[in-house]
């Protein structure tokens, strides 16, 4: 068992786990999407991207260009929160919880993308 | 060879304060979206996320701003005080940790190689890839650059590649620090690339050398390969590989030396045609016959020996480990630098000396000491370092040979045009009358530089209009080439020294009225003003047509119908 694995693994299932948590729910309804939710979505993706800096293997690549995605969708959707939150003067529609959500939801497909690989590459090598 | 990508390599050892940083900002916006503060009404009031990351934002950089949007309360501020220590140590971390990176040899190292790579890659014109930046590769890339001749360096010494990176070329001139022995550094400096025209090895190690022909003749089989080899074992060697050419700096050095001895013309000659861009003319220098000293007799004084015995001079040799360098019996043991050693040697009687040892200082202080005994020595030093010419111009000395600058002369001359090591070979055939005559037409052009020699073409890409005149079967005659394009009653400052047919029939000073066909390739030597000219009227017909006939035909269509129309009223023009 390698400690560098176990850490790296858990946090790229994390960042799903914790992502589709937010994403599930009714699409317009901003009782069920946590906003705490979104924060350690972004934040778990944020040190999932930098544990992958530097695998230089064409999976790792792909690995790396997955989580950039998944955090610009969640980045994005977080700015959108905080737009129709403090900026904007209707405040929170159900239309921008859609965005909102939407957007969560593309990050969980580059997050399901990345355990897919994850996932690959492990039955590969004990192969 | 891989490239590295400098962002990755970084961002892969910034693993851990980067996590650092996210963890810190993520545990601190938390703590203020947790811990309730009061609103200006009083009422309990949550910060948001926005709010608590733009506080955070600012706090951990800048420490300013105040507590926004309402006044803290006592847990916020202890919670602000945690954060504020908490974000300005992970930043100093980080950014401390960055520094260190940037500055480590290694890394710097990966920085240098990448951008010599970049630059590598972006050369697009022919270049020459120099081993070896010492006394000779300085002096051949200066004389390379001046000419417009792109070049690119591998130097194992750090130090020799920072004096490259300072020196003023006109043309940039990539180094690279890197073994040359290693065929991966000859690789990363571009001996594959399509436009790498040949490879000069010049270490001072004839192994190193003998390791890059190998590597050339295996990696890139069509590429030129020049070498220096001190020893006629390595010079065989690598000789063995067919396309390389090798250089004896000792040989070389004996060779120019005894042909001062025996035509002084033809070694000016030889001086004049092989010297490097904005150098000075070499005077004429007449050695005289009769007894002469060699002090020292090792790789140099043997072959300068050699040489001196085949041209039936009396030559007495001083050498002061006569049993280590296996000098002939009659040798006087010393070093030359004291005076009774050259007394028994009979300076008195004798015309000239060499001081041929590998030491500097040495030979300066044998000439010094004989200049004394007898004042009217003609004296020849070998200098061995480039830092010592100060001393050596000041010596006064008849003739000075500067080890480095010879090869790099020599090297330059068969590097610049091809055409140009035929002539010198063909030249040294011929008799001192000759190359007198020779020496006193172009001496009766040039000023006080010496000639600068160049190559024409007569080829569809090099002179079209030349070459268009010949296909329709007009005649062209050599002097046409060398005609001022601004008046063409007047020569350009140059002359043809040598034509070369296509079936390799070589004319030495061809005469003017020698038709040109096409495929010749002519060498001229004159001055460098006059290449521009020849350059304009070879490639633009209607110059050459105004060269050719006198007459200066419109170029645009226009002018050209209205000619016509002058023509057919029956006004001729006017030939100027």
């Amino acid at each position: 068992m390698n400690l560098e694995k176990v850490i790296f693994a858990f946090f790229i299932v994390l960042a799903l786990t914790v992502n589709f948590g937010f994403f599930i729910g009714d699409i317009t309804n901003p009782i069920h999407h946590n906003v705490y939710e979104l924060f350690a979505a972004i934040v778990v993706s944020l040190i999932a991207t930098i544990l992958k800096f530097g695998d230089r293997t064409h999976i790792g690549a792909v690995l790396l260009a997955t989580s950039l995605v998944a955090d610009l969708q969640l980045i994005v959707a977080a700015i959108i929160w905080g737009f129709v939150e403090h900026v904007s003067p209707n405040g929170m529609t159900p239309h921008a919880m859609a965005a909102i959500v939407s957007l969560s939801g593309g990050a969980l497909l580059a997050n399901i993308t990345s355990v897919v690989l994850l996932v690959t590459e492990t039955v590969m090598v004990r192969r | 060879m891989r490239g590295h990508n400098i962002i990755f390599v970084l961002l892969r050892r910034l693993h851990s304060p980067l996590i650092a940083l996210v963890c810190v900002y993520a545990i601190c916006i938390l703590g203020f979206v947790l811990i309730p503060g009061v609103d200006d009404k009083g009422q309990v009031w949550h910060m948001d996320f926005f709010h608590a990351f733009y506080f955070v934002s600012f706090m951990g950089t800048t420490i300013g701003f105040g507590e926004i949007p309402y006044a803290f309360t006592g847990g916020q501020r202890m919670w602000s005080t945690f954060s504020i220590y908490a974000t300005v140590v992970v930043w100093l971390y980080g950014i401390g940790f960055l520094l260190t990176i940037l500055q480590e040899p290694g890394f710097v190292q990966l920085l240098g190689q990448t951008s010599f790579l970049r630059k590598v890659k972006r050369i697009r014109e022919p270049f020459y890839l120099v081993c070896g930046y010492g006394d000779t590769g300085s002096k051949l890339v200066k004389a390379l650059t001046e000419s417009d001749i792109t070049s690119i360096v591998v130097e194992v010494d750090q130090d020799r590649i920072n004096i490259l990176e300072l020196e003023d070329h006109r043309i940039f001139v990539p180094g690279l620090c890197a073994d040359a022995s290693i065929p991966d550094s000859l690789l990363m400096a571009g001996l594959k690339h399509r436009s790498c025209i040949g490879v000069v090895a010049l270490t001072n190690s004839d192994e190193v050398n003998l390791k890059i022909a190998i590597s050339c003749a295996l990696l890139n089989p069509g590429v030129r390969v020049i070498a220096r080899a001190e020893t006629q074992d390595a010079e065989k060697n690598i000789t063995s590989f067919g396309t390389s050419q090798v250089i004896n700096p000792y040989e070389t050095f004996a060779g120019r030396l005894a042909m001062s001895l025996h035509s002084p013309g033809t070694f000016l000659l030889h001086e004049w045609m092989t010297s490097v861009p904005h150098e000075e003319l070499t005077e004429p220098i007449f050695p005289p016959h009769g007894k002469w000293i060699l002090c020292g007799y090792g790789r140099f004084g043997k072959a300068v020996h050699k040489r001196m015995i085949k041209e039936n001079l009396d030559v007495t040799i001083i050498e002061a480990k006569p049993e280590k360098t296996k000098a002939p019996g009659d040798v006087i043991v010393g070093r030359g630098t004291e005076a009774i050693t050259l007394q028994n040697a009979g300076i008195e009687n004798a015309v000239g000396i060499v001081a041929g040892t590998d030491d500097d200082a040495n030979n300066l202080s044998i000439l010094m000491t004989a200049g004394e005994l007898n004042p009217d020595l003609f004296m020849v030093a070998r200098q061995n370092s480039r830092s010592n010419d100060a001393i050596f111009s000041a010596a006064e000395l008849d003739l000075i040979m500067r080890r480095g600058s010879i090869i790099a002369h020599k090297l330059f001359a068969l590097m610049r045009t091809p055409l140009l090591a035929s002539f010198l070979d063909l030249a040294r055939e011929q008799d001192e009358t000759w190359a007198n005559q020779l020496i006193s037409r172009i001496s009766g052009i040039i000023e006080d530089k010496p000639p600068h020699s160049w190559e024409i073409n007569i080829s569809k890409e090099e002179a079209p209009a030349i070459y268009d005149r010949l296909q329709a079967q007009e005649s062209v005659i050599l002097r046409s080439l060398y005609l001022d394009p601004q008046d063409r009653s007047l020569n350009l400052p140059c002359i043809p020294i040598l034509l070369r047919r296509r079936n390799n029939d070589n004319l030495l000073q061809p005469d003017e009225n020698t038709p040109l066909e096409p495929g010749d390739r002519i060498l001229f030597s004159g001055r460098r003003r006059a290449q521009d000219m020849t350059q304009w009227l070879i490639h633009n017909p209607h110059v050459l047509n105004y060269i050719l006939t006198g007459e200066e035909h419109p170029s645009g269509y226009l002018w050209r119908l209205l000619t016509m129309a002058k023509h057919n009223k029956g006004t001729v023009e006017q030939p100027r």
